[in-house]
């Protein structure tokens, strides 16, 4: 602190030009302001991390790209270093992403970086919402940051898809024709959307190009406000923590960003960056030769998106035929609607998740310190039941190789997936509550009686008991310190009514509470705590009379 | 001079030399197989003799009469084979499916059960039965054709059951078609000409020999040369990357964060 009164010496250049930049910018105040912030110690929190640098990788490789590549659909002859695509017939744009992976000086690597750190960026940012999820971190006040993350979500998927086409090869155009006919699929306005898009009938001649910008523009720049509101807000609202003695929603314990955070940040970069240039160069990803230029008569057996975009494609295998019905000249194409309301239902959930939760507990509190997951049972058992409800619609995507890997029938395995994405999810749901409730009991019970310690005694009226050994404090904090709240019931407005908004509060309030486990209370220990030292006098008395 | 000779003794005594005199034996020995094997087989050609035609006929009685029927008419349990020609015959024999083990959505490649003599007995006394597609003419299976044209007609005719990658593919119903990269020329013409089991015929009508030649040079070309990324993960596409990229990718980065956040504590 004593440092801080002394002037800046301005001999040295290094103190010169901090102190110009200080005068200027007020550089002291920002580096205070945010080299101050504290930062829990988690490996969980590190997740978004994760995501965060495989998307500054994806701009770095994408840039790379963007010097090689030509989004043209005009065609060409193949004259490349391939042979068995020589003379071929295709678009410039797959023409130039060969000529990225065969003639440009680390064009390949690069490709394979910029595909695997996208796959990557998806995945890390799909686990950093579960971890959200399933702690309660996104609870007041951080609803809308959930909400800013899920845009983050979809956009990353959004910016795999468009990447995902732009190489003009086999597999990426069958991808764009699923989008096609499911465009076409919306009633009466699909077919003038999809002859917007695709500048007249599919494949037509512009939408490369279209996709391009929409890649290295619009998106990008959307997913970089966005991170900006989502670190922004995460500053302001400090992150959360795991409860422990000392750790509560009133503070924040942790280190702060100025060194530690700055240097293990930057350090997780590099390993990040690292882990994706080893895998990139070992492992083959996307390997667009193989695939031909785009042709719309072709379709190759095992055509799947990337895997983020796998749980819509499963949602369109599972769909159960026949539905289709005609309204005049007109046929609702149900197998495509079924499959594209239920996407968005599922992800609009997602979104309002935390609204419909905070509505249902009434809760207006602050929450800094995070829910272990089996102290909301209910919060928990929903998001088992979504995970397990996405993960069928993921596994849809691959039947036709789970059929072939597994030797079963494809029809037998599609016919399985449409009964497990009813039943698994209503079975993870049940499962997961009465696992968290049973953890719940269990944790009450070693709060109330402490641990058992193996020691039998046995007193001198015959009786045998256990010694149960009371806990450390700090251990009994983090048994006890949760949340509890009580189902609600419908109270009439002003006006002396109950509407159906405060029924249905009601109920789903029961639903969310009515089987919980209250914390063990401050009485409760303590009368077991009595309990407890009464038969530890017996049995000292006991021991001191065999003496 | 004398150096030299103590030298190449003592390597001679060295533990490594053991190693690289095997390594050199199996090389010979390994390459002068292939290409021994790869000499004969594309030039086997069925001379249908009536001494082949009966000893085929005895191995038929014994082994295939039960389900194909004594005069090769077919049973309710297998089809007649009277005018599938040799080519179905080597085709399914040769590859190890026939004889089959079990009656299932599709035959499964098998250990071969016949000596390539017995396997041509049994084509010459099944052709000699009536006209059908023959074994292929050797200079449509040397994979000299246009590897280009070929992948072309690979992707509009095979890569919608076979995978663009030949990986294979599911069909309906527990049948599925195979992957090709273990599959030999003649193997791959002979599917071509007779479509055996799921497989549609492409006679020569629809794709000429030589465009046969083409597709056959494609898939050499595939057999021959592995990825230039890197490990293929199978050629399944973006199943197998997605698995990679959660299980690997993402799995390695948590236990480095989880490695990371446990150091400071």
């Amino acid at each position: 602190m004593s440092i801080m009164k002394e002037a800046p010496k301005k001999n040295t250049f290094l103190a010169g030009t901090a102190n110009y930049v200080d005068e200027r910018v007020g550089a002291s105040g920002i580096l205070k302001e945010f080299g101050r912030k504290i930062f829990p110690d988690h490996w969980s929190f590190m997740l978004g991390e994760v995501a965060m640098y495989s998307f500054f990788v994806l701009l770095l490789s994408g840039t790379f790209l963007t010097f090689f590549y030509d989004p043209s659909m005009a065609m060409v002859r193949y004259d490349g270093v391939y042979a068995p695509l020589k003379d071929a017939l295709m678009s410039k744009a797959y023409e130039t992403s060969l000529n990225i992976t065969f003639e440009v000086r680390g064009g390949l690597l690069m490709r394979q970086v910029h595909h695997w750190s996208a796959l990557l960026f998806v995945a890390a940012a799909g686990l950093h919402m579960l971890r959200v999820f399933f702690t309660g971190a996104f609870r007041k006040p951080r609803e809308l940051n959930w909400v800013v993350g899920f845009v983050l979500f979809v956009l990353g998927m959004a910016a795999g898809f468009t990447g995902y086409s732009l190489p003009d090869d086999l597999l990426s155009g069958n991808g764009l024709r699923i989008i096609d006919g499911m465009i076409k699929g919306v009633p009466f306005i699909g077919t003038g959307i999809s002859s917007l898009l695709f500048g007249g009938e599919f494949p037509g001649h512009v939408v490369i190009g279209r996709l391009y910008a929409l890649h290295i523009m619009l998106i990008p720049a959307l997913i970089l406000v966005f991170l900006a509101i989502h670190l922004f807000m995460l500053i302001i609202h400090k992150h959360t923590h795991y409860s422990g003695p000392g750790k509560s929603d009133t503070n924040i314990v942790g280190y702060p960003l100025m060194p530690v955070y700055v240097a293990k940040a930057g350090g997780f970069f590099f390993i990040v960056f690292g882990v994706i240039m080893v895998i990139s160069t070992f492992f083959t990803i996307n390997p667009i030769w193989n695939y031909g230029g785009y042709d719309p008569s072709p379709v190759s057996a095992g055509t799947q998106p990337d895997w983020y975009i796998g749980w819509l494609d499963g949602a369109l295998r599972l769909a159960p035929t026949g539905l289709e019905f005609m309204i005049g000249d007109y046929t609702v194409s149900m197998n495509i609607l079924l499959p594209l309301v239920i996407s968005l239902v599922f992800l609009a959930l997602v979104a309002i998740y935390p609204f419909i939760e905070n509505w249902v507990t009434g809760d207006k509190r602050e929450h800094h310190a995070l829910d272990r997951p089996r102290n909301a049972p209910t919060r928990t058992a929903i998001g088992a039941a979504g995970v397990m409800f996405y993960a069928v619609l993921w596994a849809g995507a691959s039947t036709d190789l789970i059929a072939t890997h597994f030797k079963m029938s494809l029809n037998q395995v599609l016919l399985a997936m449409q009964i497990s994405l009813i039943l698994l999810p209503i079975a993870a749901f049940y499962v997961t509550k009465r696992v968290c409730l049973s953890l719940q009991r269990k944790d009450k019970e070693i709060a109330i009686h402490g641990r058992e310690s193996g020691r039998i005694v046995r007193l001198p009226h015959g009786e045998y008991i256990e010694v149960h050994e009371p806990l450390d404090p700090h251990d009994l904090y983090k048994l006890v310190d949760y949340k509890d709240y009580k189902p609600t019931v419908a109270r009439p407005n002003a006006q002396g009514k109950i509407t159906v908004a405060a029924r249905m509060r009601a109920s789903l309030s029961k639903f969310y509470f009515q089987d919980r486990i209250t914390p063990a209370t401050k009485t409760e220990i303590a009368e077991a705590t009595h309990h407890a030292h009464e038969i530890e006098a017996q049995v000292q008395k006991a021991i001191e009379s065999d003496k | 001079m004398n150096q030299l000779r103590r030298r190449i003794n003592g390597m001679r005594r060295s533990p490594k030399a053991l190693g690289i005199v095997m390594f050199a034996g199996l090389l010979v020995v390994g390459t002068g197989y292939t290409t021994v094997s790869a000499a004969v087989s594309p030039d086997r050609e069925v001379v249908r003799t009536q001494e082949q035609i009966d000893l085929g006929k005895k191995i038929f009685l014994a082994n295939c009469a039960s389900c194909h029927g004594k005069n090769a008419e077919g049973t309710v349990n297998a089809p007649s084979l009277i005018g599938v020609g040799e080519a179905s015959v080597d085709f399914q024999v040769s590859t190890g499916r026939m004889p089959g083990a079990a009656s299932g959505p599709q035959l499964e490649v098998k250990p071969v059960q016949f000596t390539l003599e017995e396997i041509d007995a049994m084509a010459a006394y099944v052709g000699s039965l009536a006209d059908g597609p023959s074994i292929p003419d050797a200079a449509y299976l040397q994979a000299n054709g246009n590897a280009s044209s070929g992948g072309e007609l690979f992707r509009i005719n095979c890569a919608m059951c076979h995978n663009a990658a030949g990986a294979g593919g599911a069909l309906t119903e527990g049948k599925y078609a195979p992957q090709l990269m273990g599959s030999s020329a003649k193997t791959i013409y002979e599917a071509m000409i007779t479509g055996p089991q799921n497989m549609p015929v492409f006679n020569d009508a629809n794709i000429t020999p030589e465009q046969k030649n083409d597709i056959i040079t494609y898939l050499t070309y595939l057999q021959n040369n592995s990825s230039v990324g890197g490990e293929e993960l199978g050629s399944l596409g973006p199943v197998s990357e997605g698995l990679l990229a959660w299980l690997g990718l993402l799995g390695l980065l948590v236990i480095i964060a989880v490695w990371l956040a446990a150091k400071s504590n």
